[in-house]
């Protein structure tokens, strides 16, 4: 009876601002939607967000944000991933973009972002297509 | 049951004929089905098809309504409201460093602004210097960077601050800018005593709502009691504490929520202030509110003239208060950030304008409007215009300013107005069951039930039960705006650099001296002799950055996670 | 280097996808548990039981902080529910241990109880063996503190940690009914708010009350005030845990034998059961039968629940 694999998701709100509706909201629909998800709140540096995701085994990074930090953190989270072999994990983002900085976070390694106004069941079934938990050790 | 206007034997036949108009209705939507199942306000508060004068006649006229400027204020909180003069044109502003946003804030000065509004970037929200580690891409973006007294004074730059009210949306270190405030206008040769404004300093619905957390929620309190006992003894113009419901509707509260959570917290307040000794006819008329304005008109007038009534019982009630001036709900009001859509950015003109009118009707003292960019950044300058101009139209064009509280006596009106109360009154008692707003935030309570409000609401959405225009109806893509404000990454380097040069200036000494006594106040018992704000005010004079006086307060006082629970 | 030896050197990375292999019952991850057994039996094993709410989270925060002042590495596995509609679960108790995120001396891992009734996960038990074969001298257990949570944390553990707040009167009352022999270590947190004396009182009397049950030399179970959120009591806590395994390890005792014996057993019990039930439905499979058939005749009459079990045991069994 091998049980298939649950998926393990963290959301992670990096930067300064306290903004959490949105992290709050994807959480519990992941949740609903069947995934584990890890939450750490507010306040996040780019080195908690990316320890916490390798402590925790997750397969995808969903990272919130809504104070224009993003040009900072993103791109971090990324590098710190590859800088310990952990480019396999998934990174997605929330939050409020201006339009030339999508382009610019997509070729940095950013799987989606999703702005306001995205549907929780389109961002469930983005998840579902494209975040396939890894196999074994 | 009150006295009633209509007599028995008018309401017989309003009864009788109400009945028979209601099986007209009926029979008549037999044919034409209802647009929608059920008919709810966009907190999903369900409202009848028809109000009549059924509705509200068991009501007492002179308790329930009055007159404006009269006891318990539903009608407004001044007898002449805009006849006399319009609210305060208040448009949040602040981005980059100190230079950018004082030349925004005379744009908006010789464009007719009245009143000042500043918006701190993230850092110092958070009580960090632009140099700290944890503010890397914040610098500027979301407001304006205030790390030293030298920042502040260049932020007010050729404005007499004597004649212009000033509003600062800080909390946890609150105390720390407004000692740099005071401190500036002492150094321009005001007088503390004549200068008028607003500090946030609403430590509570940070822990509720919008989680700008530092200290613990004891600690907290007793820097907020600090400053409305310094504001009483010192800076009797100054309102001290801004008791804010907009970021708890922001954070997806519905109305009643909003209007119980927050008038809640102002309980809170003054209950610790009057721990603390002080008289609540000394210092309750400081106390100010800040309601959000959202897109359900009728609901959002329905919940402001609520709020006026519910704060005036309340203090005459609960506190005893004999001055009527302590029972005056002053407040401001934002539209609702949360309304507007990224989508079609245009339409978020239309939206701001219904919440700001609503705002007008509820009886708003001091009103900002949304610019139809916030939704992506803060304001460009052509886009915070069109906002001031809103207002301004409604003011002066619209003609709904001409008459005092004109839908008082609407049956609806009325009727909702009643409904907010009632509901609101509910959660207080809840709250009075949980001990307290600390012990229910402690228990995640307010947190929870404006989670699951927030989540409700989405669900909705996506079921197409409640409509966003261009969202979830008639959606299309997000187009380019035509305008749109660029903050510079180069700033943060600068800043810190500024920073760096005047903490070098400064006399180690005085400076060390300055923070000495600080500490002494922070760690001795609460009362006039070791209240916070004249220690506060040497030190920034002294050099004190903003962040060296918040992590002295994490220091003494310890710092404080958001349970996070769900 | 193999997954063993790189988890005896404390590889980050490959302990957290061990215990995700652990947890999603791969096959592989018990060859891997083989390995890791010979390294391990050296780290001390605290578990934290108490209804939620009362800052499980924010004290085992603390103890952590205070080993890692003196130099030792700490293991938190911290376990929240599962939905039980929707099999997903929402796991937070980390955000209040956010300054060790950074220090690799400290190991933080959020689990499901996934479809565990109590509020341990099954996986549990194997995944504090990899923490403690990887080098930790502490694994702190956090449960969920719901169903009998309290007896399934004793049974892993060697150290039991009780976690109430003043004015908890029904878990007073639980405390009677019987699982006052388990807790080593009652604290009484958020201490600074009213009626802490009296809570601290009547938990002094049931102590008390055991006392006259027990030995001469049994452990008397400590009772201990602390306000997690700001770290007061806390050494007095670490001091009570540090006095409890010296205790358990006194020379001449066989305490820490039996305490050890114990555990094993019931892991041996539990990793027994479910193997041979596993097997068991297995072959029943393999005949081309299923439980749903037997349940169906059942319930229909045609069969009842003493033959099948029987006929189970004899066809499978021998």
């Amino acid at each position: 009876m091998a049980n298939a694999r649950n998926l393990r998701i963290l959301v992670a709100k990096p930067g300064l601002d306290g903004h959490d509706r949105g992290a709050r909201i994807v959480a519990r629909a992941f949740r609903d939607a069947g995934f584990e998800v890890i939450y750490t709140g507010c306040h996040q540096t780019p080195e908690q967000i990316v320890s916490t995701a390798i402590q925790e085994d997750v397969d995808l990074i969903g990272l919130s944000i809504l104070s224009g930090a993003h040009r900072y953190s993103f791109p971090r989270v990324l590098e710190l991933l590859r800088e310990n072999n952990a480019e396999d994990i998934s990174v997605i983002g929330g939050g409020i973009f201006p339009l030339e900085d999508i382009p610019v976070l997509k070729e940095a390694g950013i799987k989606e972002l999703f702005e306001p106004g995205a549907k929780l069941s389109d961002i469930i079934e983005w998840v579902g297509k494209n975040i396939i938990p890894r196999r074994e050790a | 049951m009150g006295k009633q206007i209509i007599s028995e034997s008018a309401l017989d036949r309003i009864e009788k004929e109400h009945a028979e108009w209601l099986e007209e209705y009926r029979k008549a939507l037999a044919k034409v089905p209802k647009r929608l199942e059920r008919f709810s306000t966009v907190s999903d508060l369900e409202v009848n098809q028809l109000y009549t004068p059924l509705d509200t006649q068991r009501r007492d006229f002179f308790e329930q309504i009055g007159f404006p400027g009269k006891y318990p204020y539903t009608r407004g909180v001044q007898s002449t409201m805009y006849r006399g003069r319009h609210w305060t044109m208040r448009m949040f502003a602040g981005m980059g460093n100190a230079d950018d946003t004082n030349k925004r804030f005379h744009y908006l000065i010789n464009h007719g602004e009245t009143g000042l509004s500043t918006a701190f970037d993230f850092p110092t929200l958070m009580g960090y210097d632009s140099a700290s580690p944890l503010a890397r891409g914040e610098c500027g973006k979301c407001g304006v960077a205030i790390d030293t007294l030298d920042d502040m004074g260049r932020l007010f730059a050729n404005i007499n601050l004597e004649e212009v009210t000033t509003s600062m949306t800080i909390n946890p270190p609150a105390s720390v800018l407004w000692a740099m405030y005071i401190a500036n206008a002492e150094r321009q040769g005001f007088s503390r005593k004549k200068l008028g404004g607003t500090i946030q300093n609403d430590c509570l619905k940070e822990f509720i709502a919008q989680k700008t957390l530092m200290l613990p929620p004891e600690a907290s309190l007793r820097l907020v009691t600090d400053t409305v006992e310094f504001g009483t003894k010192e800076v009797p113009r100054w309102n001290t504490i801004s008791i804010s419901g907009y970021h708890i509707r922001e954070a997806g509260a519905t109305a009643v929520q909003e209007l119980a959570f927050t008038i809640y917290d102002g309980i809170t307040y003054v209950e610790e202030a009057i721990k603390r000794g002080l008289k609540v006819d000394d210092f309750a008329a400081r106390l100010s509110f800040f309601w959000n304005s959202h897109i359900d008109f009728f609901e959002e007038i329905a919940k402001m003239r609520a709020s006026r009534r519910m704060w005036a019982r309340i203090m005459k009630e609960r506190f005893g208060a004999k001055n009527p001036k302590s029972m005056l709900m002053r407040f401001h009001t934002q539209t609702a950030g949360c309304s507007l859509t990224a989508q079609e950015p245009y339409n978020n003109v239309v939206r701001t304008t219904t919440e700001a009118l609503a705002a007008v009707l509820g009886g708003t003292q001091s009103l900002h409007t949304n610019s139809l960019d916030e939704v992506y950044m803060i304001p460009s300058e052509q886009a915070a215009l069109i906002a001031l101009r809103t207002q301004q139209i409604i003011a002066e064009e619209t003609g709904v300013t001409n008459v005092i509280d004109p839908l008082g006596g609407s049956y609806f009106v009325e009727a909702l107005t009643d409904k907010m109360e009632q509901e609101a009154m509910a959660y207080i008692r809840k709250l009075d069951e949980l001990g307290g707003m600390v012990a229910a935030i402690e228990r995640d309570y307010p947190q929870m039930e404006i989670a699951d409000a927030a989540f409700h609401f989405q669900k909705q959405v996506e079921a197409g039960d409640k409509t966003v225009i261009g969202v979830n109806k008639y959606a299309s893509d997000r187009p380019e705006l035509e305008f749109v404000l660029k903050i510079d990454d180069q700033i943060e380097r600068e800043q810190i650099e500024r920073t760096e040069r005047f903490k070098e200036k400064r006399d180690k000494v005085g400076f060390q001296k300055a923070m000495d006594e600080l500490v002494r106040r922070c760690e001795g018992p609460p009362c006039w002799n070791n209240n916070v704000m004249p220690a506060l005010i040497e030190a920034v004079r002294a050099g004190a950055t903003e962040q060296e006086c918040c992590d002295l307060y994490r220091n003494v006082f310890g710092t404080y996670t958001d349970p996070g629970s769900f | 280097m193999d997954i063993v030896q790189r988890i005896v050197s404390g590889d980050v990375r490959t302990i957290a996808r061990l215990l995700r292999d652990i947890d999603d019952e791969l096959p592989s991850a018990r060859s891997v548990l083989q390995g890791l057994y010979p390294h391990t039996g050296k780290a001390h094993i605290v578990g934290f039981t108490g209804s939620p709410g009362v800052g499980k989270s924010s004290l085992v925060d603390q103890i952590a902080t205070f080993y890692r002042k003196e130099s030792k590495t700490v293991g938190i596995l911290a376990v929240d529910p599962t939905s039980p509609f929707t099999g997903g679960a929402i796991l937070g108790d980390r955000i209040r241990m956010q300054r060790h995120f950074l220090d690799p001396g400290v190991f933080i891992r959020s689990l499901a109880t996934r479809g565990q009734f109590g509020g341990l996960s099954k996986s549990t038990n194997d995944m504090v063996n990899v923490l403690d074969a990887a080098g930790k001298d502490l694994v702190l257990v956090e449960t969920v503190g719901v169903g009998q949570d309290e007896v399934e944390i004793a049974n892993s553990a060697h150290t039991t940690v009780l976690v109430m707040i003043p004015g908890m009167g029904d878990d007073i009352q639980a405390i009677k009914a019987g699982v006052m022999e388990i807790g080593n270590i009652f604290v009484v947190n958020k201490a600074d708010r009213e009626g802490s004396r009296k809570t601290v009182r009547e938990l002094m009397n049931l102590v008390e009350l055991g006392v006259r049950r027990r030995n001469g030399d049994d452990w008397e179970p400590q009772i201990i005030e602390t306000e997690a959120v700001k770290g007061r009591g806390i050494d007095k806590l670490c001091q009570t845990i540090e006095d409890h395994k010296a205790y358990l390890k006194a020379t001449g005792s066989q305490r820490w034998r039996e305490t050890v014996e114990k555990r094993t057993r019931i892991q041996l019990m539990g990793a027994l059961r479910d193997r041979v039930l596993k097997a068991v439905l297995e072959k029943i499979e393999q005949r081309g039968d299923s439980i749903d058939n037997m349940v169906a005749k059942i319930v229909d009459r045609q069969s009842d629940p003493y033959t099948v079990v029987q006929q189970i045991v004899e066809s499978v069994l021998t």
